[in-house]
């Protein structure tokens, strides 16, 4: 017989094991591991230093990383804020044969594998690709234009990735809101666009501020989309970590990459959540 | 020159009619209702006066102007809605002046006005206040609020008391009453309750099925109706079918057991409507219809009385006035003068 007590427990029992399995464990392990010695005759050896650390925290190399992927990480956010809303709203003002049409074609995306969607956008950016071939066709360009291994291709193609999850949470907001402000607002003369501006958009605030925290965490951790498009040479904090694991089997310095990106994740995540709390928290209960 | 006339004015959803050619004459400063059952066609045209509905058929005249061609953020009415439709991110001041920043008048007379019109909906003192933190109430004034500030030609209300509990409806009706003859705008309200019509309209107009069935004032809609669906939808009524009594010396009609002498009073085609609170209890006499006391609830003021007769059972509403009602099962009989009998079409 189970007590009503242990219930709570024992159905959440088997997702607590798998987090504690291949979650908690692992994390625990690369933040022991950070603090281990690496000689590059040597290997790994049992140690407590904060050499790894020191290191990142002292060479301007690693200060690059961190800014391309927290700096890929912000325009990425704002892309999909932008494209994410507007698509949301129209999505949201469409009749019912459309609606579920395209809410399909803007979640499609999400069933394809992040790895076969952003080899497909390196066959549009190569200096061969459709986007170059197209510029230089229309006269836009005199030479090829490779939007490969830079900047630019990594964070279109990274937005394309996170847009879905933007709508998705958008659209949640906008179904709470009551449709007749917007009729309100019209009555007392405001034009449509002041209706958005003014009316829809502070009322989806929390939907996009919520959004906005996935994508930025999903674009500072992302490894598929810059790895391919952004290449060995434009490296972020994900692609740096795997190198440091893979290839030259410095285990504890990716293991120190891998903890000050999660640390450095979570104080912007917490500090734009205080942020929405204490500016929504009194008018959305 | 009416103010605002709908003139066969049409909306139709597929084959089916909402709104079926309504003609409607409102006076400048007037309260008129729209009253009628859920799907009448009173919010379709409430909706098509704001301008968020168009019409099949038909025009809306504003003062001389035609507004068929102007959108809805241009007419500049006022609207209360049913869920009130507050802007939940702007506390009760700034719902109160967005109307005014949309006309940009000067912050100054903004504030002025959005100040004066809080102290007359009597919440001064909640202006920064958001609405999820108000009571239904409170929001309600806000929205009536918001509607006023903009000083608008028409104000529409569309069943703003519906979500208040009983008690606060009665409030609000009094308070919108006497707020709506204050500023003197023209007010069109829509609502499915009866007493609401009643107690706020200076006229009412009663739909059914996307038609108008009476426009009269209160007074008159209670009093005459014109027909069964008008009688049983203004408070309670009574329906009887009558035969002509030819045997008798002066014009009478006979309703099973009663027969009734007119005495004046034209001859009813087929069927007439009492009210229930018409009907008095009296002795045994030819005139009188026998039953038995069904049931009977005691109100306060009132008693709701249910008589079984031969033609079914009739609601007797009794005044309170410290007289014994017959008991539940006792024999009673009902009567009624001739004048209170008010002839409409026919009961099947």
């Amino acid at each position: 017989m189970i007590k009503p007590s242990q219930a709570p427990w024992l159905l959440s029992a088997p997702a607590l094991t798998l987090y504690a399995t291949f979650l908690i464990a692992p994390l625990a392990s690369v933040f022991l591991i950070s603090f281990f010695n690496f000689e590059f005759y040597g290997g790994i050896q049992v140690a407590f230093t904060l050499k790894n650390y020191i290191e990142i925290l002292t060479d301007s190399y690693y200060y690059e990383v961190f800014a391309r992927t927290f700096g890929v990480a912000l325009a990425v956010t704002i892309a999909c804020v932008v494209l994410g809303t507007a698509e949301a709203y129209v999505l949201s003002r469409m009749r019912n044969p459309w609606k579920g049409l395209f809410l399909m074609v803007v979640l499609g995306p999400l069933l394809i594998s992040v790895v076969v969607r952003t080899l497909g956008w390196a066959l549009l950016f190569g200096s061969t690709g459709l986007i170059s071939k197209s510029l230089q066709s229309l006269g836009l360009a005199s030479g090829p234009v490779s939007l490969m291994y830079t900047n630019l291709g990594v964070g279109i193609a990274l937005t394309h990735v996170m847009v879905p999850f933007m709508v998705i949470s958008v659209w949640a907001s906008l179904q709470k809101i009551n449709p007749s402000t917007e009729a309100a607002a019209l009555s007392l003369g405001a034009s449509q666009f002041t209706v958005i501006r003014r009316v829809i958009v502070p009322q989806v605030m929390p939907g996009i501020l919520s959004g906005a925290i996935m994508v930025f965490a999903m674009s500072a951790s992302a490894f598929a989309t810059p790895a391919i498009v952004g290449g060995r040479r434009l490296k972020t904090v994900a692609t740096a970590a795997y190198d440091e694991f893979l290839n030259t089997l410095n285990w504890p310095l990716g293991s120190a990459l891998a903890v000050l990106l999660l640390i450095a994740t979570i104080i912007v995540l917490i500090s734009t959540n205080r942020l929405i709390e204490r500016r929504y928290g009194a008018v959305f209960n | 020159m009416s103010y605002l006339v709908l003139n066969n004015l049409t909306k139709r959803y597929g084959s089916t009619a909402a709104v079926d050619g309504l003609n409607l004459e409102i006076n400048q400063g007037e309260f008129i209702s729209l009253l009628g059952p859920s799907g009448c066609g009173k919010t379709t045209t409430l909706q098509m006066i704001a301008g968020f509905v168009e019409p099949t058929a038909g025009n809306i005249v504003l003062n001389g102007r035609d507004l068929n061609s102007i959108p809805a953020n241009k007419r500049g009415l006022g609207i209360v809605f049913q869920n009130y439709a507050l802007f939940p991110h702007m506390t009760a001041a700034q719902n109160v002046a967005f109307g005014l920043e949309m006309q940009r008048v000067s912050k100054h007379e903004c504030a002025d006005r959005v100040a004066d019109t809080l102290k007359l909906v009597g919440l001064a003192h909640l202006a920064d206040r958001y609405p999820a933190k108000m009571s239904g109430g409170q929001q309600q004034r806000v929205a009536l609020a918001r509607a006023l500030v903009i000083k608008p030609a028409v104000l529409l209300l569309d069943e703003p008391l519906s979500n208040l509990d009983a008690k606060l409806r009665e409030e609000m009706q009094l308070e919108l009453r006497s707020i709506q003859r204050t500023i003197g705008t023209t007010t069109v309200l829509v609502t499915h309750d009866q007493s609401e019509a009643l107690a706020l309209s200076d006229r009412i107009v009663v739909m059914n099925q996307g038609r108008v069935e009476q426009i009269a004032e209160p007074y008159a809609a209670y009093e005459q109706p014109n027909s069964e669906f008008v009688g049983g939808f203004l408070g309670k009524a009574n329906i009887f079918k009558v035969q002509p009594e030819p045997t008798s010396t002066e014009p009478s009609v006979r309703i099973a057991e009663a027969m009734i002498a007119l005495e004046g009073v034209p001859m009813p085609n087929t069927c007439v409507i009492v009210r229930p609170e018409k009907i008095l209890f009296s002795t045994p006499h030819p005139a009188a219809l026998p039953g038995k006391m069904k049931t009977r609830v005691f109100q306060g003021n009132h008693w709701l009385c249910q008589v079984q007769t031969s033609v079914g059972d009739v609601l007797v509403i009794r005044q309170n006035d410290g007289e014994p009602v017959a008991p539940e099962g006792a024999l009673v009989h009902l009567r009624w003068r001739a004048q209170d009998m008010r002839p409409v079409g026919s009961a099947d």
